[in-house]
This record gives structure tokens, C-alpha cells and sequence, in this order.
């Protein structure tokens, strides 16, 4: 079967029929991928009309009652609404705005470092831990910031319990955050730097330019495009934060700023099981979530020729 | 390079190394500390006598991560989950790309597009949570696997590793040979993308390894991972009704114990994959340019 068309390398020319059966064998690869994504993520999709129902699991989804906008209202009027969506557009735009500049920062100065064996031992201890659990790095985090014989009560001579205070969540969240991935980050820049054209930089040397020059005039032009395209990604999840940290480091007294909604989709969903208002409130924020990437993508593409949809 | 340098360049070289060797040691300090703490006496951590060198070395705290039931079960768990779901998500990856690799595929737009929505737009955690329960896998193991369906962004990574590094010269003169486009993959696509499975690989494992949060809502207690099982130790902090029964010395070896178990705990926990990664580490960088070559 396969000898018959082999003759052209560009087989467009063939029906479409024969083009069908001469690939049934890669059809059947993609079925099982297919179909375990239409049952695990497209069903899903359709589920979300419980957003707007009374969802009751004896009468399936078409058979509960219609109640329509409903429970946003009642999420809009909840009491903690507002502390919520400031607390999770807080977090990840000052997370963004610390987190975004490090890993450049960073690969320019390993991409410099002129002994190769060296700069491997770099990245493999930044890339550490990043492969490290959440549940791991809170656990730690717990550790080093109890009042008690915390590594960091320790260091500054204090005891001071900085889970219960909500004014230090944000930068313990932050913090760790850029100490667990921003050597991960470099990846993608210092792969772009390694394909920078070396007769820039021998270029750049009998012209005199200092290290710092180069990487100047060289090295971060050359970033640009990467760095730009990665922020519109990053501004296009903004509403999207994670739901494991903030809900491992979260206690009772730091909730003024640790309160998301991604924990309260939990706790509605999960643990109380009201499962037509959670929905609710998930697809209000991947809604705003959706628009604010379609925004930034318009924005980027209009503006440059990166763009990512 | 090899050109005479100047002393500029020169001490700029040693601005930058001491730059990066004082970043490592931020970097690396919070774990040395840990496993430092993971074999001393834990009074003595807290005391802030254990900045550099442990205290009354000893392997207490190791022997009871795998004396404690639950603990023992959770790292067992978890080994299962890793390998079932390493096997599992590599050959979604590999059944999904490969087709989509080949240019001349009718409907390959469509198909591409159909996973590519996935990125971006979900039911969310109610909605899968009830099509989870709906197809009978709650408080089954494949709960973890199934839902996660194929992982988009690493399959377009593999898909165009393939595209950039396997001549389509190749699969066309495998093809005049008379070889079935299955046999091509198992005999050609997969021994030339090995660089590729092992980033995949390695991806997968870490996700496997260190996911909690499926676990929590699909399964039971009993079959949670050592993640799960180190949160009642780690933000609980409680110790387990197993350990309080073997634990002769009374209440203060008991909490002495405990305190032990935070840091050996998270050490077993984290020590696998860090241990794992530095041998496909040359791979990453090329794994990522590949992914980020549109194809």
C-alpha cells in the first residue's frame, strides 16, 4: 500500500480518500489521545452550563433547574468578593513584577562566565528547586519561619511568626517563588543567548567594548524578543493563581492577604461539595483570565510580531 | 576567545563568578540546612547550632521515615503512581506527535487545534471532578493519569523535535522499503528522539513524583503519595498514631521524633528527582528551543 504513493515525496496530488487510507495506521495512534481528551477535558466544557443551574446529581445535568446568573450574584455579594479578587490580582502582578526580571538577569551573567565546567555547576544548583514538591518548599518555608528556632527567626535574632502576620505573606510567597524558579527560567534565555552569533562578540572585543558593554549591546538585544514574548504570556494569567502554595501557607491570621480564589473554588467545590456555585466562580475568573490573554495577545501582535494565539 | 585579554576582562571575569557563586549558595543553603538538620538532633536545629555542621550525627530520623506505616506506604505509592504515570504520559506524547509531526496527514489542523484548546480553556475543578466520578475512577489510581489527558505544551515540543530532527528523507525511504508508518515509528522516530524521551521522561516523573493535589481530591487516604502523607507531619504537624504505638520513650523521644521526621521526611521526598535530573540536563536546552521553533 505504502509503495504505491511512495514515488512522490509531496503526496497533495492524491485524493483525498486514498490520502485517508494510507494513513488509518497514524489515525489509530491519535484515537486513543483523542478520545481519552474528549472525555477527561471536552465533557468538562459542557459541564459548565451547572454554573448556570441547580445542579443535582440525580438529575444530571440538562434535568437540573435552570437558575441563570444566580450564584454570580451571590459570589459578587459574598462578603469576602472584593478581598479576593485584590488579594489574587495582587499576588501575581507583584509576583510578575519580581519574578519577571531575575531569570534575565541571571543568564546574562552565566552566559558570560567563560569556564564551561563552571557555569554547568550554576545551572544545575539553580535548576534544583525547581524540581523539588510544593508540599516540600512549604514544608520548609514552615520551618524556617516559625517563631520558634525558624532558620530565619534564627538569623535575625527575632521571634517572630511571620505565617500569622498577613503583611509578610505576599513577599513569602514571592520570595520562594523566585528562590524555586528563577534559575529554571535562564533555560529558555540562555538557549537563546547560546545561538548568538560569536562574531558579535568578537566584533564587540577588537572594538574595545568592555564585558559589560557586551552584554549591552549584544547580549540583550538579543533577549528582547524572548522576554517580550514571555511577559505577554505571563500578563495573560494574571488572575491565574496557583492553588497549592497559597493554600499550604495559608492560616487563620494571614487571611486579609492570602484569601484567592482559587482556594475558595476548593473549599466551595471539594470540601463543602456546592458544586454548581463553585463552578460559578471558577469560570468567572478563567473568563476574565481569557480576555485578559486575547487583550495582551492583540496588544503584542499589534506591536511587535510575536504573538502567541 | 583565545585572544590575549585584558585585565578588564579579567576582573570582570571575577565580578561575575563571585556574583553567581554567592547566588548558588543562597540557592543551595535552604537545602543544605535541611538535610544538615535531617541528621541532628533536633533541639539543637533550634537552637541555631546547626548553621554548618549537624549535631549529634545520626540516621534516627531516616530509619523512622521507614519504620512509620503511613510513611512507608506514601513513598511506595508514590514510587507506583511515577512509574505507571511516567509509561502512561510519555506514550501519549509519542502517540500524539508523531502523527502530527507528518505534514501530509489530512485533518492534522483540525487535531492540532483540538488539543491545542485544552491549553487555554477547561471545565475547571468541579466540572472534571464530576466526569472523574462519572467514569467510575474515583479512588482510583487512574485518576491521577487520565485527566490530565495529554500534556499539550510537551507534546508540541516533541512534535517539533520531530519535525526538526528526523529527516523526512528517512521516513520516505522507510516508507519505499515497504515500512508500515507503525514499524517507522518504533524502528526510526523512536531510537532517533531519544534525547527527547529522556527530557520527557524526566518531566514526567518530577510531575508524577511531586503531585499532591490530585491525589487529594480523587483518592483515599490510604493510597495517598509521600507528599500527601508529609503534610500531616509538615503543616499539621502531628504525629501519626502509628509512631506514638512503636515509640517506647514517652512523650518527649515521641515529640523529639517528630521534629526529626519534618526534615528526614522532606529530604526522602525531594532527594529522588534531584538526584535524577542532572543527567538529562544537557538536554534541556535543546528540548526547549525545539518547543520553541513554531514547526
Amino acid at each position: 500500500m505504502n509503495e504505491a504513493i511512495s514515488k512522490k515525496p509531496v503526496r497533495v496530488g492524491k485524493p483525498l480518500k486514498t490520502r485517508l487510507l494510507n494513513n488509518w495506521q497514524l489515525y489509530l495512534l491519535l484515537l486513543i489521545p483523542v478520545v481519552i481528551t474528549f472525555i477527561y477535558k471536552y465533557i468538562p466544557m459542557y459541564g459548565i452550563q451547572i454554573a448556570f443551574r441547580d445542579y443535582k446529581a440525580s438529575r444530571g445535568y440538562l434535568g437540573s433547574e435552570w437558575v441563570g446568573f444566580d450564584w454570580f450574584t451571590r459570589f459578587f455579594n459574598a462578603p469576602t468578593f472584593g478581598r479576593m479578587i485584590k488579594n489574587t490580582i495582587l499576588l501575581s502582578f507583584y509576583s510578575l513584577l519580581w519574578s519577571f526580571p531575575v531569570p534575565i538577569i541571571l543568564s546574562l551573567c552565566i552566559n558570560q562566565l567563560r569556564f564551561k565546567r563552571y557555569q554547568r555547576v550554576v545551572q544545575t544548583v539553580l535548576y534544583a528547586p525547581h524540581f523539588i514538591s510544593t508540599m516540600v518548599i512549604c514544608g520548609m518555608l514552615r520551618i524556617f519561619l516559625s517563631p520558634s528556632g525558624g532558620l530565619i527567626n534564627l538569623l535575625l535574632g527575632t521571634q517572630v511568626d511571620f505565617l500569622t502576620q498577613s503583611s509578610a505573606f505576599r513577599t513569602i510567597y514571592i520570595a520562594s517563588g523566585i528562590w524555586q524558579d528563577a534559575g529554571w527560567g535562564c533555560i529558555i534565555y540562555l538557549a537563546t543567548l547560546s545561538n548568538v552569533d560569536t562574531s558579535l562578540y568578537e566584533a564587540a572585543k577588537v572594538d574595545g567594548a568592555s564585558v559589560f558593554q557586551r552584554i549591552m549591546n549584544v547580549d540583550v538585544p538579543a533577549l528582547l524578543p524572548m522576554a517580550i514574548l514571555n511577559l505577554i504570556m505571563s500578563a495573560g494569567s494574571l488572575m491565574n493563581v496557583g492553588f497549592e502554595k497559597v493554600w499550604l501557607l495559608q492560616t487563620e491570621l494571614n487571611k486579609a492577604t492570602s484569601d484567592v480564589i482559587a482556594v475558595y473554588v476548593y473549599q466551595q467545590g471539594i470540601e463543602n461539595a456546592k458544586y454548581s456555585y463553585s463552578t460559578a466562580v471558577g469560570l468567572f475568573n478563567t473568563v476574565i483570565n481569557l480576555v485578559l490573554l486575547f487583550v495582551v495577545n492583540k496588544i503584542a501582535s499589534k506591536t511587535s510580531d510575536v504573538g502567541i494565539v | 576567545m583565545k585572544k590575549s585579554r585584558g585585565l578588564s576582562d579579567k576582573t570582570s571575569d571575577i565580578i561575575l563568578v563571585t556574583i553567581c557563586t554567592i547566588i548558588m549558595l543562597l540557592v543551595a543553603y535552604p537545602l543544605y540546612y535541611v538535610v544538615v538538620a535531617s541528621v541532628s538532633n533536633p533541639y539543637d536545629v533550634y537552637a541555631g547550632k546547626t548553621f554548618l555542621l549537624p549535631s549529634e550525627f545520626t540516621l534516627k530520623g531516616y530509619t523512622a521515615v521507614f519504620a512509620d506505616d503511613s510513611l512507608l506506604r506514601g513513598f511506595l505509592n508514590s514510587v507506583k503512581y511515577t512509574v505507571i504515570g511516567t509509561v502512561f504520559s510519555v506514550v501519549m506524547l509519542y502517540i500524539t506527535a508523531y502523527p502530527l509531526a507528518q505534514s501530509d496527514l489530512p485533518g492534522r489542523k483540525f487535531f492540532s487545534i483540538f488539543f491545542l484548546i485544552t491549553m487555554y480553556f477547561g471545565g475547571g475543578l468541579v466540572p472534571t471532578y464530576l466526569v472523574v466520578k462519572q467514569t467510575g475512577l474515583l479512588y482510583n489510581m487512574w485518576a491521577l493519569f487520565l485527566p490530565g489527558g495529554v500534556a499539550v505544551g510537551n507534546m508540541i515540543i516533541v512534535r517539533n523535535y520531530f519535525q526538526n530532527n528526523i529527516p523526512h528523507d528517512l521516513i520516505e525511504a522507510a516508507s519505499i522499503d515497504g515500512c508500515s508508518k507503525w514499524r517507522t515509528f518504533i524502528r526510526i522516530v523512536i531510537p532517533l528522539s531519544k534525547p527527547i524521551m529522556a527530557v520527557m521522561v524526566v518531566f514526567s516523573m518530577v510531575a508524577y513524583w511531586n503531585d499532591w493535589f490530585t491525589a487529594l481530591i480523587y483518592l483515599r487516604a490510604e493510597q495517598a503519595p509521600m507528599p500527601l502523607v508529609i503534610r500531616n507531619i509538615l503543616i499539621k504537624s502531628s504525629a501519626s498514631a502509628s509512631q506514638a504505638s512503636t515509640i517506647s520513650g514517652g512523650y518527649a523521644e515521641l515529640n523529639k521524633l517528630t521534629e526529626m521526621l519534618k526534615f528526614s521526611s522532606m529530604i526522602v521526598a525531594a532527594a529522588p528527582m534531584l538526584i535524577i535530573y542532572p543527567f538529562v540536563q544537557k538536554y534541556f536546552e535543546k528540548g526547549f528551543m525545539a518547543g520553541a521553533v513554531k514547526g
